[in-house]
Parts: structure tokens; sequence; C-alpha cells
């Protein structure tokens, strides 16, 4: 048995655990891993320019990978930057692990020098957390942490190891626990079988049904059993934003995203459908709108979900499946070849007819304001054709997050990577990193806005120092759009410290002072060789600083306190 | 309505920070808590009363079994049960009055643990609606201090809330 210090371990059980790269950034208290890291290979250490960025960056990772993704930081500063990040994977349910330095396990308490109570501080936002007393411990702590954070529904596990844990001159036998038991948690295995064969009963009786599901068919690796049921039973389904890629976007059963800025096609199938399947998706506000007693009013509601207490929370469930969804879906399709029951073939033709109407309404055309002015959402239908459909797309919060999310049709799952809960701001540019980091021969592009981007463009240095070919394309409209389309449409157009456009940097001296290339869009016709051109720079990261219209809107639009069949279509039309 | 949710957890540092800070986080109201290690020093149980419609307790139970460090719950108001609280309580008591107070200690079933020339500690134990009315029942400006420990409860019968 190999004799090793704590930060040996700590090094070592990462290795252990499939571990290929973490994203830190050194300190004081977490010197002695620092050090063990400098004598081994195994496990790379990417060096970022912001704690937060590291942990944006392992989210990005663990989002396209489906891998957790693994943060090293210090004590104090060091942990409470990495706390926005660590909120933003909670809130999505990303698989993270967290590892902070602390203080001498003896000084805690004496608020020592860089001193945070961070199991404290994370503790609202984290699926659990660790505080290691003993190095000897470390390696169990690893694995607990781990099992914890990658199964059921996924999320942040902190680790806080004070230093004199980590002390290089004291060695003891390294072992790596193969099996671990945690009597106090248990994954939800298969859902009940009962509740699987009320909902296929339901299903197979819909004159009017509607699939909608979320970030849980992508976390659970669904997506090929979702499509198999989706076609299986002809009937329409939407994504929500953060289930956008599992269930092909240029499919015709597709109806696009739903929610705030979903499709009307997809709000009003919603609204008027008469059984609901959601599967992983969490009725959240932003797709049920703020009143949920207008919300489906006439369906029935089937509820997949991993997590218990997703299940009724904002609306009631009429037949509540806990479970895993991909075998829950295997067990649907199942029961509908065994049954014999057929989907009600006819209805179902009346029902795509009124949809097909819906559709007509084209709410996604885009009407330019000017002839030489760019739309925004032009910029994304460019990149989405340039880059044929296959590029990871990241993206900060705001319009630019809708019109990529509304515009960049995503067939497959893990390419749209988002904060679709938390709305992080910053999350775009470092996330895009970590997706690069897991596929160094992939097309990396962050869709951002130059307010988002503001955030976090320190890691322009990190880029360069591991040749990171990035694509960041910037909708430019010189203010925070989103913040002033509220102000626009519900503050009688004040706008309230909502535009800078005197004091913006010139973004492609920016990119280019740090090593990168930067160009400038300014006209509608350069827009797309422009873009070709960017896109062509195979081994550099360009920024791409697009002039867009400064007064366009996303719509749709929900209307607050209506039902999802309210919308304002645009800037004169209601539904 | 009001429940009471009985919950056994790993007697480990932090887990009872991580129960606490679920009903903040989630605007739950925890009206009482107690909590003390059980015959297995593994593991603590910890009884809190709340309230609220039955939606609202069902994600307090689903939130709470979600907690790591949470082994098993039960919410004890489902079925028959037994619930009891103490309650130390010192009074003024003076002259004629402590005779008086001393009945209204024995109706309650309670004693007195304490005594000066001009104070009474008094010990009871019952349902929080017999320690209220034990309060009431000594009138105004006679309390000095109370110290109750909010309640405690086990099912009636031979369930049990073990590993």
């Amino acid at each position: 048995m190999d004799q090793l210090s704590g930060g040996e371990m700590l090094i070592r059980a990462l290795h252990d655990e499939g571990v290929e790269i973490i994203f830190g950034y050194p300190g004081g208290a977490v010197l002695h891993i620092y050090d063990a890291i400098f004598h081994q290979d195994k496990v790379e250490h990417i060096l970022v320019r912001h704690e937060q960025a590291a942990t944006h960056a392992a989210d990005g990772y663990a989002r396209s990978s489906g891998k957790p993704g693994v943060v090293l930081v210090t004590s104090g500063p060091g942990a409470t930057n990495a706390v926005t990040g660590i909120a933003t994977a909670y809130m999505d349910s990303i698989p993270m692990i967290v590892i902070s330095g602390q203080v001498d396990s003896r000084m805690i308490g004496t608020d020592g020098f860089q001193e945070t109570d961070m199991v404290g501080i994370s503790r609202p936002v984290v699926k659990h957390s660790f505080m290691v007393r003993k190095a000897q411990d470390i390696p169990l702590i690893v694995r607990k942490a781990f099992h914890i954070a990658t199964t059921g529904r996924p999320g942040p596990v902190v680790i806080d190891i004070p230093k004199d844990a980590t002390d290089p001159k004291v060695k003891q036998p390294y072992e790596y626990p193969e099996d671990i038991k945690l009597r106090s948690y248990t994954v939800p295995a298969k859902g009940h079988s009962g509740q699987i064969k009320k909902a296929v009963d339901a299903l197979l009786t819909a004159k009017r049904p509607m699939i909608y599901t979320g970030g849980g068919v992508i976390q659970g690796n669904a997506s090929e059993q979702l499509s198999e049921l989706t076609r299986k039973l002809g009937f329409p389904i939407t994504n929500t934003l953060m289930g956008l890629g599992a269930y092909p976007a240029s499919d015709k059963q597709f109806l696009g995203m739903l929610g705030m800025h979903g499709t009307y096609e997809a709000n009003m199938a919603m609204h008027y459908c008469d059984v609901l399947l959601g599967i992983g998706a969490r009725f959240d506000d932003r797709v049920t709108n703020s009143d949920t007693s207008k919300f489906c009013p006439d369906a029935t509601i089937l509820h997949v979900d991993i997590d218990p207490a997703s299940i009724s929370k904002t609306v009631t469930a009429d037949v509540p499946i806990v479970g895993s969804v991909a075998p829950v879906l295997e067990e649907m399709i199942d029961l509908i070849d065994k049954s014999d029951k057929k989907v009600d073939k006819k209805a179902l033709e009346v029902w795509w007819s009124q949809i097909d109407q819906w559709r007509e309404k084209d709410c996604l055309k885009v009407t330019p304001s000017a002839e030489s002015i760019i739309m925004p959402q032009d910029v994304v239908k460019a990149a989405f054709e340039i880059t044929k459909g296959e590029a990871y797309v990241s993206s900060d919060v705001g319009q630019h997050q809708m019109f990529a999310a509304q515009y960049y049709g995503f067939d497959k799952p893990r390419r749209w990577i988002n904060s679709g809960g938390l709305g992080t701001m910053g999350f775009g540019f470092p996330a895009a990193m970590g997706v690069q980091f897991a596929y160094p021969g992939a097309i990396s592009v962050c869709i951002t806005g130059e307010g988002s981007f503001l955030m976090n463009q320190q890691e322009f240095a990190t880029c360069m120092q591991y040749q990171l070919p990035i694509k960041i394309i910037c909708l430019n409209n010189q203010a925070l759009g989103m913040v002033k389309q509220w102000q626009d449409m519900q503050y009688g157009g004040r706008h309230s410290h909502s535009t800078y456009a005197e004091s913006l940097p010139d973004f492609s001296k920016l990119a280019e002072a740090y090593g990168h290339v930067g160009i400038k869009i300014e006209k509608a016709d350069e827009l797309y060789p422009k873009l070709e051109e960017a896109f062509a720079f195979k081994d550099k990261l360009v920024f791409v600083d697009v002039l867009v219209d400064p007064n366009e809107h996303v719509y749709p639009m929900a209307i607050k306190g209506g039902a999802m069949k309210d919308m304002v279509l645009s800037k004169s039309e209601r539904t | 309505m009001r429940h009471i949710i009985s919950v056994l957890m790993e007697n480990e540092p932090g887990a009872l920070s991580r129960v606490v800070g679920l009903f903040s986080q989630r605007n739950y109201n925890i009206d009482s808590l107690t909590v003390a290690p059980t015959e297995d020093q593994s593991l603590s149980r910890l009884t809190l009363t709340t309230s609220g419609d039955d939606a609202r307790i069902e994600q307090i139970t689903k939130h709470l079994n979600k907690i790591v460090d949470v082994v098993k719950l039960v919410d004890l108001t489902e079925g028959a049960h037994i619930e009891r609280e103490l309650m130390l309580i010192k009074v003024k008591a003076v002259g004629a009055q402590r005779a008086e107070i001393k009945r209204s200690v024995d109706i309650f079933r309670g004693s007195v643990v304490d005594l000066t020339a001009n104070v009474f500690t008094i010990q009871l134990t019952g349902t929080g609606d017999k320690l209220d009315s034990f309060i009431a029942a000594l009138g105004d400006n006679v309390v000095l201090e109370v110290a109750r420990t909010g309640v405690s409860g086990i099912s009636r019968g031979e369930k049990t809330l073990a590993l």
C-alpha cells in the first residue's frame, strides 16, 4: 500500500475516480495540494483567472460530456468566488465536485486569514458537503462525493479541506474504497410499474396530447428513448430551455421551445392539450407563467421525474412517476407495444391540423427595422448555417440567450450549454472553455452579449495559455438588452441603468491585446462573409463583435399573470 | 394544520444546520424543535412542529428526505401518537399566592422543583396545549421565566421509527 500525504491522496483519489481534468486557482490553504499536483501528470490542472470561471468551466465540461466537473479553489475569497458557479450548477442539476481549501483545523473559528465557513456559505446551493477532519478520510469522502454528485438528481458537492489535512510530512497508507454504503442516501431506481401503466393508458386515450421535456432527459441520457416514444406515438413535443436538443429540433413533431419566450405553437398546444406528459422537467415559473391555476386547464398531467420533490411542487400531477427517465420511457415503449389500445389517430389528425394552423403564424419570423441593420436573430441563424448545426453552443443570460435558444436548432443533446435556472451572466465564456477541453476538436461557440461578456472577460488569458480556439459571437446592442426590453414594456421606456454605449471597450482590440483575433461586423451584408471568416480560423480564438439592432425585443413573450396562451407576439400584436 | 415530524439523522456535524436551513431557505415555519442522540450513538432524533396545508407538508417531508444526512422520518400526526413537552417555569410566589400556585401545580400534575422565599420553580410535562393552559391559569404578572423543550413524540402501538 502506498504511503501518501493528504494532498497526494486527494489527487490520487481523483485519478481513481476517473478524473482527467480539474479547473482551479491556487492560494495559501491549497498549496500542499498544488505541490501534489506538481509531482504527477495523471490529472491535468487548468489555471483559470477567477474562481467563478473555474466553476463555470467545470460546469460546461460536465454539461457537454456528461462527466462530473471538478474544481479546486483556496479558502476565503477563493471559495466565495466559486459560490455563484456552484449555485448555477445546483439550479440546473449539474454533477460537480468543488474542493475548497480551509485554514488549519486548529485555526477554524478564529477569523484566521482567508478563513470563511465554506460549508455554511454553500449549504443552500449544494446537494451535499463534507468537511475533512483527518487525512485518512479523504479517499472515502472523495468516493462518497462523486457518488452523490453523479447519481439520482445530480448536483454539486463541496469538499472543504483544512490545510493541515494535506500536510506533505504526514504520510499514511492509501486505499481507494471500491464500494461505499450510504444508509441515508438511496437513488430512486425504476418507476412504479402501476403508475407507468396508468400513464400509458392516459396517453393512448388522449385526443390532444402533448409531450413536454426538460433537462432531466439530457442529464438522464434518455434522448434516444424519448425520440422513440415520441415517434411511436406521433405526438407533438416541446422542450424547455434546459431540455433543448433532447429531441431533434429539425423533426416535424417538434414545436420548438415553450415558456416565457417559447413559440406560439408550443405554448398554444400546451394550453389546449388534454393529456400532458412532462418528463424530467420541473414546471417552473418560466414555463407555467406565474399563475399556475391557469396552467393547462383541461389536461391530465403525467409527470416523470427522478426527484420526488419536483413532483406536484408547483403543479399537481395526476399521475406522478418517480424514477430515472430512461428506464421509465423504456417501460412505456414496451407497454405501448403490448397494449390492445392504439393511439386515437383520427383525433390526433384533428389536433395536428390545429397545431399546423398555429404554426402558420410563423412567430419567429424576423422583420429588419432598416436594410443595413443587423438583426440579432439573423446572426444566430448565420452561425447555425455556417457550423451546420454541429457546434456546441454556450450562452450567457439575456436576449442573446433567448435568440440562441430560438434560432439555433439543436438536434443533439448536450450541445446547448446555458444557465437556465440561476440565469448567471458571465457563464457562457468559461463554460465554452470547459466544452473545448471536453472536446478539443469540436466547434465551441459562445453566443453572448456585451454585458454578460464583460463579467468574465479575464478568461481571454486562460484561452491564450491553453490555446482554446473558441468562437465568441457577441450580439452587441450596447445595452443590457433584456432589462431594457422589460423597461420598454413595463416601465414606460425608462432605461434605468441599462445603457452604457459610451463606455464600451473596442472588443476586437481587447481580444487582440490578449493575442486573439477580433472581428467587428457592423453592416448586414458583411454578416455572413465575416462570420465565415471567423470560423475559418481553426486554431485561434476569435471574438466577433456584431453590432445589432439596439431596439429589438425577444418575442413571443408571455404576458405576466396570464395563461400559456397569452403572449405578446411583436411590438404591435398580442394573442 | 399542525404537524409533528420526527427525523432520524446522522449524528454528524452540519446535519442539524442542513435541516434547519431547509426551513428558512424554502420559507417553511418551525414552531418548535428538539434534538438529541438516540440509543444508537450514530443517530440523532430531531422532532419539529410545523404547520401548513397537505401540499406544503408533502413538500417539507420530500425535501427533508432529500437531505443526505436524513436517514428516515415520520409525520407523527398522520397516526395515533403521544406527544410531550417539558417546561420549567419560574413564578412569583409570595404569601397567600404560594398555596394557590401549589394547588394549580397539583391539578396540572407538575412539581415544584426549587423555591426561594419569593419564587417557585415548577416542572411540568404534557402536550403543548396543557403547558399553554397552565401558563394561562397562573394569571397575569406571575410568570418570571419560561423554558420549554419543544415537542417530542412517538407513535402509539408497535410502529417504530428505527433503522
